[in-house]
């Protein structure tokens, strides 16, 4: 019974901590730029396949670090492109943009790796288990959590002590003023875009060591960091993380007690945050209300 | 928008051009006649008027009270699954099952609708398709009531009896199209003239100043919540209809997919015109059909077209007619 605990905790960790790097990428487009980035989980699915694609000339750890460089380098150049054109006007548009991006990014994937799914290679030190008595716990469980809280801490380390994740911050509260203070808005949009692309691309090649990958793999997490956002509150970052860990966490448990209502509960979770505390656990009043 | 803008924008849907109505309803009327000629099949005039209900109801809520939501599939999704299980579980009787698939969705967007009202943009929008997974996620785990991923199967619908006289809607043949039809032109009647009454015309305040619509008084809370309501329950009885239509209904009927193709079909059709949705509709099955009858690949194409319809055509295709009352 421990073990089974033990090992839902850790899968719920595992899950959680995924919810949490998507959903943190969501949201920083989302508060900065107000756009809900449906093609998110596609940018995910591309940094596995980037690194799919880069393990055999520069390995694991190459490409490690440089699939979600490039994801977040397209997420740029796709904010550039394209979904800069529709800040000015109804939220509508920029939904259905990103909503069609996401349709061709996922054929386009299907169309160059082909729909079954595809391998990515670790080092061996990683799969190898903690210890025969943790034999369910392989070391790349371990990695992944480590890996993401290093993301994590980077991430609010950039947004509190860099120049520019100043900036974004001061922006997710007034565009304006800080427009009018001479900074470049539109570049910001456009890193920031970047910076949460960066983010699912890293999720991406997580995943893809841990499942495979396949055209579609980011779907299944969109919708639960859409959920972590609801429940950790819009507007908040830290809202966000909590509400990661919280749902994935809700989730494993759930799975020891009554297995067919372990996806059910994240939705449960939300509504009552919706009923109790519409804002969202950490949420402002009056936020993207 | 000035003040004089105001006021034509509230009063244009009171405004009816009767030449293009009346050529509308010949085509809608005689579709059994031209679309064969032209390479279609009746079924797929079917999908259009039920999609471009569903649409035409979204549009009370996008389009006249100016709110976004992304789930409405959820609603329409709901409206098949109780069609169809009245079907199959309780009685034969078509009308039965397009009253409860209805009361299905619309009473679980008013319910849902108590929740969300005060929400309102991309906060709104994210809600509702959240909503909108949990009715996709029940429909698919629920596998013995359901049917689960496969579909709810093993119904038909039944011809109806008004006294001596049986409509018989069973077949393939063209009086299925015309029974949707008769309850189509029902459908947008009714939802004309709704757009006519003062709720309507509140609704329009609503979309063009709400602050200003709250300060004249409008309940604007209630007012957005009886919209959603109102938009979630034509959406079901479309929904209703797609579950007769194809003896079958699918959890991808409920999944945010086909929320987004209602979506694309209003804006590409025309969100602040009455008929758009339906032009849309048209528009998106008809390509739909043809694209993934030419190639694997159809979704790029799909996804192109979302594209394309933002950077492009934002306005939509009845968007670019010159509006009366603009010169």
């Amino acid at each position: 019974m421990l073990q089974v605990i033990l090992y839902n905790v850790t899968n719920g960790l595992i899950i959680g901590a995924f919810y949490v790097l998507m959903a943190l990428g969501l949201s920083l487009i989302l508060n900065l730029s107000n756009v809900i980035n449906f093609a998110h989980g596609n940018f995910l699915a591309l940094g596995g396949y980037f690194a799919f694609v880069l393990t055999p000339f520069v390995g694991f750890w190459g490409a490690l670090l440089i699939s979600p460089l490039l994801a977040g380098l397209l997420g740029f150049v796709v904010e550039r492109l394209l979904i800069r054109r529709v800040y000015r006007r109804d939220p509508v548009y920029s939904l259905l943009l990103t909503f069609g991006l996401a349709f061709i990014i996922q054929d386009a994937c299907r169309y160059i790796w082909g729909p079954n799914g595809l391998p990515l290679g670790i080092p061996d030190a990683l799969s190898r288990p903690l210890s025969p008595a943790l034999f369910f716990i392989t070391w790349y469980r371990v990695f992944m959590v480590a890996i993401v809280i290093v993301a994590v801490a980077g991430l609010f380390a950039f947004l509190r002590h860099t120049r520019v994740g100043l900036r974004i911050r001061a922006g997710t509260l007034d565009l304006e003023t800080v427009s009018t203070l001479g900074v470049n808005v539109r570049l910001l949009r456009s890193i920031n875009f970047g910076v949460g692309s960066l983010l699912a691309g890293l999720s991406g090649v997580l995943a893809a060591g841990q499942i495979g990958l396949n055209p579609n793999m980011g779907d299944d997490l969109l919708m639960p960091s859409f959920i972590a956002i609801i429940v950790g509150g819009v507007g908040s970052l830290t809202g966000t993380l909590l509400g990661g860990l919280l749902i994935g966490l809700a989730g494993a448990l759930t799975t020891v007690v009554y297995p067919a209502a372990s996806e059910a509960v994240i939705y449960v979770i939300m509504a009552v945050v919706l009923l109790i505390r519409p804002r969202g656990l950490l949420g402002e009043e009056g936020m993207m209300t | 928008m000035n003040g004089a803008a105001v006021v034509a924008a509230i009063r244009r849907p009171a405004e009816t051009r009767w030449l293009p109505l009346a050529a509308l309803w010949a085509v809608l009327l005689a579709v059994p006649l031209w679309l064969p000629l032209v390479g279609g099949y009746t079924a797929l005039a079917g999908r259009v008027l039920v999609l471009g209900l569903a649409a035409i109801g979204f549009n009370l809520l996008l389009g006249f009270t100016g709110v976004m939501s992304f789930g409405h599939a959820a609603y329409f999704g709901l409206g098949a699954y109780g069609a169809g299980l009245t079907l199959r579980y309780l009685a034969a009787s078509t009308p039965l099952a397009m009253l409860l698939g209805t009361l299905l969705g619309g009473v679980a967007g008013t319910l849902f609708g108590l929740l969300i009202a005060r929400r309102r943009g991309v906060y709104f929008a994210m809600v509702t398709i959240a909503f909108g997974q949990v009715c996709y996620y029940i429909a698919y785990s629920w596998n013995d009531l359901t049917g689960g991923f496969d579909g709810l199967r093993g119904f038909r619908r039944a011809p109806i009896g008004l006294g001596p006289l049986v409509l018989d809607i069973a077949g393939d043949g063209p009086a299925f199209y015309y029974f949707l039809l008769g309850v189509f032109a029902a459908a947008v009647a009714l939802m004309g003239l709704l757009l006519r009454s003062p709720l309507g015309h509140s609704f329009i305040a609503i979309r063009e100043n709400e602050r200003r619509a709250r300060f004249l008084g409008i309940p604007v809370e209630r007012h957005i919540w009886l919209s959603f309501s109102i938009s979630c329950g034509f959406t079901a009885l479309a929904g209703s209809l797609y579950a007769l239509l194809n003896n079958f209904a699918d959890p991808l009927g409920l999944h945010y997919s086909l929320s987004g193709e209602i979506v694309i079909m209003t804006v590409m059709g025309g969100m602040r015109t009455f008929w758009g949705p339906l032009l849309g509709a048209a528009v998106f099955v008809v390509l739909q059909d043809y694209i993934s009858s030419m190639t694997t690949n159809w979704m790029s194409f799909i996804g192109l077209l979302f594209v394309v319809v933002v950077l492009f055509f934002p306005r939509g295709l009845l968007g670019f007619l010159p509006r009366r009352g603009a010169r």
